[in-house]
């Protein structure tokens, strides 16, 4: 397991490489220039190049990355070209409310879709399982924005339940938070739970035809707990594959719903960042970005081990 | 109180609309008393697993129903019981074991847990006095060392061992009616000899009654008590082991009893065609050292010589694990063999370059094991058979018209080749597979378990099959299998492997009455039925 652990991470210092060169990369050969930018519309070309020799945009590519690669070394993501403040500062501002709203999507959509998904496939063939798989698949095609303005219509708009607007802390006002977050969590949610409500209920489906299921009901178990114990027990690796790459996926989908709500997220952060063009900020949020894809790959792997004692590795 | 455990009167279960007949059962009735093994016996499709699950209560949902007969629990009749009433039968009064003890058991619970599992669905015990009891359950199936087994996951254990688990779990609250479902077909056949030894052991010491279910009559002459015998959903014969053993009635158990291969066979000639395969000194090492030098080496083979000759079967025997199908395998160049030469003819292919290997790859053919999925269930048995021709270059009428002649060969009608293969019951795919290796023109064909799938009738019918056409094209058999009856049938000559070692050797006729390692002398000791002299009556 350590070896694991010290493998992957060692293994993380290539990807990473090659990240941020693609990054830096892409980044520079999109048509557009933070110099024009900041300078605003009536500049003239001589102020756009001082700004850009301020900025040393005119340096050679190379002399950027080796530059900027220097900094990383050093644990520093630069600095924001239009706030002049530290990419770390502002990653640290808006980090909150996206973990946030990516970790409460992910709960509420375990919560109702793996229950769902054992439903489904234990009365697989009758009319609750197809009422679930068409409910899934409505969840499914609905875009976030759309689903997310008619909740704010409704909830928000028609009958004033909620707040349609903004985020509170949890750690500094929790039923506020549990107010401006129900919306958001629920406009994300609803692909995450069609998604894992499918998955549950092919993976529970396929375990519950096994020999051990039959061992099970042969012992006198009770229904519940041949499902829940034994084949739920049995059909999570797939299900854990699937919530990981949905976390990895959630903390990027966050950008639209974060719009929708109007919370001062990552997903502001970054948009904001490429149509300004700043540099430093679109290459330090997808250096995160990709880091945290990482760490959840290698939690993956782990909860693997303890979900089926025959994986190791 | 009556000494009957369990008795079933007149049941009948209707099979869902569409299947070939209207009853999976039918008006089946069966007693099993304290303390006796009742065996049912039957192939495919005889009804006998269907019987033993509508005991338990645990037909799948909707598809089979009961629909006349009672069966009685010690009176109770559980066919009218409440699924709770059954929830508590189960695993108390009545328990179960099955085919398949790598599948049977949770994958990713410890084994104790499993056997604790059952005490506390049913009893109220605190968690020290349930280990202690499973414990003592587990010493009583002679498990060595029962406390580390008993922190053991089941892919840790042996195939044998699993099952004593199985066994362990259904006997920890003393039921009086133990339900075996072919509890030994899945295993060696030294495994095979110790749990029915256990079973019959545990059985006479704690008064269970026993329906024991099994398509082997090895099996029965070993264990039963009486004899139930099931023919498409009926019984056609019951009575004492002894009497339907040696006087069997019925036409049918005649068939059955005379299809079990004898484990005395005749003296045959040596044959003495030219060497069509040859081995020496093959070895076959896996997983050898890894990056780290950490990885397990296991010594699959080693040092095996051997030479068929043209019109020669050589069987290779021995248990799982012993390398035969590695053999086999390095033979057809499936595997690629670590070292040592395997000479067709006057070529070694051993390390023959994929491209130089290519032109003698039709030379070697293989039928499988399970013929239920060595055919593409997507393509058509005649795309499957003529795949291997229009590789090697022959026109796709001419293939055709070959794959005509020997679908006719093997028994089947030529119109076969346009149907897929989940048309065909599991004896008429193997023909088709056999087919398909005779489509390439094969020197050598090896059968790798090919009949040990079937239905022991049909099995006979594959033989003969095999022999058949080992004569009329002349080949080199190499006939791998695990069950000396077969191979005691086929042979000429044979081959004892165990764990990569090739331990005897000799005409088949003297390895059966003249076994010289101790290895092979023990697998004939365990061979089921061994003193009844199957065989010889028919």
């Amino acid at each position: 397991m350590l070896l694991l652990v010290l493998r992957r991470v060692l293994a993380t210092v290539p990807v990473m490489a090659v990240v941020a060169l693609v990054v830096f990369l892409m980044i520079r050969l999109t048509p557009g220039d933070p110099a024009a930018v900041l300078a605003g519309d009536n500049a003239t070309l001589d102020q756009i190049q001082r700004i850009r020799a301020n900025l040393g945009l005119d340096e050679p590519l190379w002399h950027q990355f080796a530059a900027w690669v220097g900094q990383l070394a050093r644990g520093d993501l630069g600095t924001s070209i239009f706030t002049q403040l530290p990419v770390t500062t502002l990653i640290g501002q808006r980090v909150e409310p996206t973990l946030m709203l990516a970790l409460t999507t992910m709960v509420f959509s375990i919560l109702v879709a793996v229950p769902l998904g054992v439903l489904a496939a234990w009365k697989a063939g009758t009319w609750i399982d197809r009422l679930i798989m068409v409910v899934a698949v409505v969840a499914f095609s609905f875009p976030v924005f759309v689903l997310g303005y008619l909740l704010v219509y409704q909830f928000g708009i028609s009958l004033r339940w909620l707040p349609t607007q903004g985020y509170r802390s949890p750690f500094a006002d929790p039923w506020g938070f549990v107010r401006h977050m129900t919306l958001p969590a629920l406009a994300l949610s609803s692909i995450y739970i069609a998604l894992i409500t499918r998955i549950t209920r092919a993976s529970v489906l396929e375990v519950l035809g096994e020999d051990y299921i039959r061992t099970a009901r042969a012992k006198g178990q009770t229904e519940a707990k041949v499902l829940f114990r034994h084949a739920l027990g049995n059909a999570a690796v797939p299900i854990v594959t699937i919530v990981g790459i949905g976390v990895a996926l959630l903390i990027g989908g966050a950008v639209v719903t974060e719009t929708v709500f109007n919370i001062p997220g990552l997903g502001r952060l970054v948009v904001d960042a490429i149509l300004r063009r700043d540099y430093p900020i679109i290459q330090g949020l997808i250096l995160v970005f990709s880091l945290v894809y990482i760490l959840i790959n290698l939690l993956i792997d782990i909860a693997y081990t303890a979900l089926d004692p025959r994986i190791r590795y | 109180m009556t000494d009957l455990a369990l008795d079933v009167r007149g049941l009948t279960v209707r099979l869902p609309a569409g299947a070939d007949r209207a009853h999976a059962v039918e008006e089946v009735s069966i007693q099993v008393r304290r303390g006796e093994i009742v065996c049912i016996v039957g192939e495919s499709g005889s009804g006998k697993s269907v019987t033993a699950f509508t005991v338990m209560g645990l037909l799948p949902k909707g598809d089979l129903v009961p629909t006349a007969g009672e069966v009685l629990l010690e009176g109770e009749d559980v066919l009218k019981a409440a699924p709770a009433r059954l929830r508590e039968l189960r695993g108390t009064r009545m328990a179960m074991i099955f085919q398949e003890p790598m599948t049977a058991l949770n994958p990713v619970v410890t084994v104790g847990d499993q056997i604790d599992e059952v005490l506390r669905i049913h009893t109220s015990l605190g968690p020290a006095e349930r280990r202690a009891k499973a414990l003592d359950i587990m010493g009583a199936i002679r498990l060595p060392d029962p406390e580390r087994i008993y922190a053991s996951y089941p892919h840790q254990l042996s195939g044998g061992q699993r099952q004593r688990i199985m066994i362990a779990a259904a006997m920890v609250l003393d039921p009086h009616l133990l339900i075996a479902d072919e509890p030994t077909t899945a295993l060696d056949v030294t495994t095979q000899a110790q749990i029915l030894a256990l079973i019959r052991d545990l059985q006479a010491r704690r008064g269970t009654g026993v329906l024991f279910i099994t398509h082997d009559f090895g099996v029965v002459a070993e264990i039963a008590d009486r004899v139930v015998v099931m023919q498409r959903g009926r019984v056609v014969e019951e009575g004492p082991a002894e009497e339907v053993l040696r006087r069997p009635r019925h036409d049918y158990t005649r068939m059955l009893i005379g299809a079990v291969p004898g484990l005395d066979p005749e003296p045959r000639e040596p044959v003495a065609g030219p060497v069509a395969l040859e081995t020496q000194a093959l070895d076959k090492t896996y997983g050898a050292g890894g990056l780290f030098g950490r990885g397990r080496v296991v010594r699959a083979a080693t040092d095996v010589h051997l030479q068929v000759r043209r019109g020669e079967t050589l069987g290779i025997v021995g248990e799982s694990g012993s390398g035969k199908t590695t053999v086999a395998r390095c033979i057809a160049r499936l595997v690629d063999p670590t070292s040592g030469a395997i000479r067709l003819g006057d070529v070694d292919i051993a390390r023959l370059p994929e491209r130089r290997l290519r032109p003698h790859r039709r030379r070697v053919q293989i039928v499988f094991q399970d013929p239920y999925r060595s055919l593409n269930p997507r393509r058509t048995v005649g795309a499957s058979v003529i795949e291997g021709p229009m590789n090697f270059g022959l026109a796709r009428d001419a293939a055709l018209a070959r794959a005509r002649q020997l679908m006719e060969l093997v028994g089947l009608s030529p119109d076969a080749l346009e149907r897929y293969p989940h048309q065909f019951s599991g004896g008429q795919r193997q023909r088709i597979a056999i087919a398909r290796a005779l489509a390439m023109e094969p020197e050598i064909l090896i059968a790798d378990e090919a009949v040990s799938a079937l239905d022991v009738s049909v099995q006979a019918q594959v033989l003969d099959l095999l022999d058949d056409v080992k004569r009329r094209f002349d080949l080199a058999l190499l006939f791998i299998t695990h069950d000396l009856r077969v191979a005691a049938q086929i042979c000429d000559r044979i081959m004892v492997m165990e764990r990569g070692l090739v331990v005897e050797a000799g005409p088949t006729h003297r390895v059966f009455t003249a076994p010289e390692h101790p290895y092979t002398r023990a697998l004939l000791a365990a061979a089921p039925g061994r003193g009844f002299g199957f065989g010889r009556a028919a």
